[in-house]
């Protein structure tokens, strides 16, 4: 039985000099069907046929785990700003290694704070609680609404007291700062 | 044209931005009809996929009016109404010419594991989703797909990838005639999963989640039997117990790493982002299927990773089959379900949103308030 080759991976053992090889082949115990259709050999290999290769006018980040520019890509929100810098940083690690995704992760938050300098750049006020559909949570959630109101202010609270407090303990062993 | 803007963790709002154009010569514009919210928005929502750029606009569940196309677009003109498979894919690498449509090698600069996806960070392509008036589609020869004559756009919607989701998580299952199957979850694709177990044979189908009045909606769209999982001390246990101690024959995670319940999960998976969101579906699914059996996951989980009983996935000598599900190689089919009954899919459709009130939408979803179980957005025109 001939299996069709579907990498061009350098052979490193020619498996004709395995005695037995192949001789328990099953194509029916293939736990991947149907969700792959292996039954027909459509001439995989790494060099199929490609689509035409889009020439973005962006800055694309790659996968270091690509050995070419996929030939789509999308342009939405290309890096920019300080997450831009930590975004282009990840890109020099793999997507199996923590620090890509943890880099990301941080320049993601970096990002939000960009977005609110950007608004008020342009003159605009973000309306946060609107983003955060308020008017929802009022009509359909009065209880957690009420809730998160009482814990901010508590919590605010308890943060301009504690700093008073320590403002007042400076004043009276006289420290500065 | 308006489009949903991301503006950071539990931030959307309504914004201009520029007509999308035709980047490529296989791509098309398509002028969104209806766009839905999915569980995996709630991802992005909560901050919890790497790489998602404030600015962005989300939506991989859409379909709409074909307004434009490339020189290298055949099968599409002006004016056809399509709905567009959430993957977008080449048809031509390797991947895609298995039918691994989710799987597309030519559409994900980001990253190789998963292929583009609409509006779903740069992790999975960087491409501006429908959650707006117009969106750009590539490789528009390969998946968008003409809505028949007959079928209801809500239907043709949630063809796009909840119904394909729940019905190839069914399919991974392997279920045959007489097996239990459990799905965790009772959003909309652990819905279609109960409802798609039955026409691969199941004998029985149990739901667990914890939210009631999704529950009351499982117990007759599926039918399923359904479970409160707060309600029960300990869910395997209980699964063991109603199996005569062995076990279920197939578990499908529909919950992904939005998972509610275990303190441990949460901590470090949902609070502390050690791990790629709480995976204690997961964890379930594993330690209540029998020996031998077939964990099925559609649920979706961040890229690096997670806390899962391996040994017992060795142990048991379980098999776990995963993958973003590939609507194109499954909506012939399905398109053959809607039209003799066998599915309903608008009947999940809880809300229809304009537009505009793409924030309110997102919180109702994502707190699950007013009874949502599905919402649609609408643009003005659509
Ligand atoms: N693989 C794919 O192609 C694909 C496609 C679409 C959606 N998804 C994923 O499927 C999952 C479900 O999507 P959805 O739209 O139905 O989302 P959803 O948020 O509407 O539903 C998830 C449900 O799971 C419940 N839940 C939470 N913790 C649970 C637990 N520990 N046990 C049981 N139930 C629990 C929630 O209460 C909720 O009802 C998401 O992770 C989503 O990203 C995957
Ligand atoms: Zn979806
Ligand atoms: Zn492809």
């Amino acid at each position: 039985m001939t299996l069709p080759v579907k990498t061009e991976s350098p052979s490193l053992v020619d498996t004709s000099t395995i005695p037995g090889w192949g001789v328990d082949a099953d194509p029916r115990n293939d736990p991947t069907y149907p969700m792959r259709d292996q039954t027909q050999d459509h001439g995989l290999t790494r060099h199929w046929d490609r689509p035409p290769i889009q020439h973005p006018d962006v800055e694309i980040l790659q996968s270091i785990e690509h050995i070419r520019q996929p030939a789509v890509v999308g342009t939405s929100t290309p890096p920019s700003g300080l997450s831009g810098v930590l975004r282009r940083t990840a890109f020099r690690w793999s997507e199996s290694n923590w620090i890509h995704w943890l880099m990301l992760m941080g320049a993601d938050r970096i990002n939000v704070v960009e977005g609110v300098v950007a608004d008020l750049a342009h003159a605009r006020l973000p309306n946060i609680p609107g983003e955060m559909g308020i008017r929802s949570e009022l009509a359909y959630n009065k209880r957690g609404f009420t809730k998160k109101v009482a814990v901010v202010a508590g919590v605010s609270l308890a943060i301009s007291l504690l700093a008073r407090g320590r403002r007042a303990r400076k004043r009276e062993d006289g420290t500065q700062g | 044209m308006l489009a949903m803007d991301y503006r950071g963790p539990y931030r959307v709002r309504l914004s201009e931005k520029p007509m999308p154009k035709i980047l490529h010569p296989r791509d098309a514009i398509v002028r969104v009809t209806r766009s839905c919210i999915c569980g995996s928005d709630l991802h992005l929502y909560h901050g919890m996929v790497p790489d998602t750029r404030v600015g962005m606009t989300f939506g991989h569940e859409f379909c709409g009016i074909v307004e434009e196309v490339g020189p290298e677009v055949e099968n599409l003109k002006a004016g056809d109404h399509v709905l567009v498979p959430f993957n977008i894919a080449c048809g031509q690498c390797h991947f895609c010419k298995q039918g691994l449509f989710g799987n597309c090698h030519e559409s994900n600069a980001q990253a190789t594991a998963v292929g583009g996806i609409y509006g779903y960070s740069h992790t999975a392509g960087g491409y501006d989703g429908g959650q707006a008036e117009y969106v750009r589609v590539p490789y528009a020869d390969v998946g968008p797909t003409l809505i028949p004559d007959w079928m209801d756009p809500d239907d043709a919607v949630l063809l796009t990838d909840v119904v394909p989701t729940g019905y190839q998580a069914a399919e991974m299952g392997g279920i045959q005639k007489g097996d239990t199957v459990v799905v965790f979850g009772a959003g909309p694709v652990g819905l279609m999963a109960a409802r798609a177990a039955w026409l691969f044979g199941a004998g029985r189908v149990i739901v667990f989640d914890h939210i009631d009045y999704r529950l009351e909606f499982a117990r007759t769209f599926g039918p399923a039997e359904v479970y409160n999982f707060k309600e029960v001390d300990d869910v395997v246990v209980f699964l063991k117990k109603t199996t005569d101690g062995l076990g279920v024959d197939v578990a499908i995670d529909a919950v992904g790493g939005d998972a509610k319940g275990n303190f441990l999960q949460t901590l470090f998976g949902t609070k502390l982002k050690l791990e790629a969101g709480n995976a204690i579906a997961l964890h379930w699914a594993i330690n209540s299927v029998k020996k031998g059996g077939i964990v099925s996951v559609v649920g979706v989980y961040g890229p690096t990773g997670n806390m899962v009983p391996m040994g017992n996935v060795v142990n048991k000598g379980i098999t776990i089959r995963a993958n973003q599900a590939s609507v194109k190689r499954l909506l012939p089919r399905l398109i053959e379900h809607v039209r003799a009954g066998h599915i309903n899919p608008k009947a999940m459709i809880t809300h229809k949103v304009p537009l505009a009130d793409v924030a309110d939408a997102y919180h109702i979803f994502a707190a699950k308030l007013d009874g949502c179980i599905k919402p649609v957005l609408v643009p003005n025109g659509g």
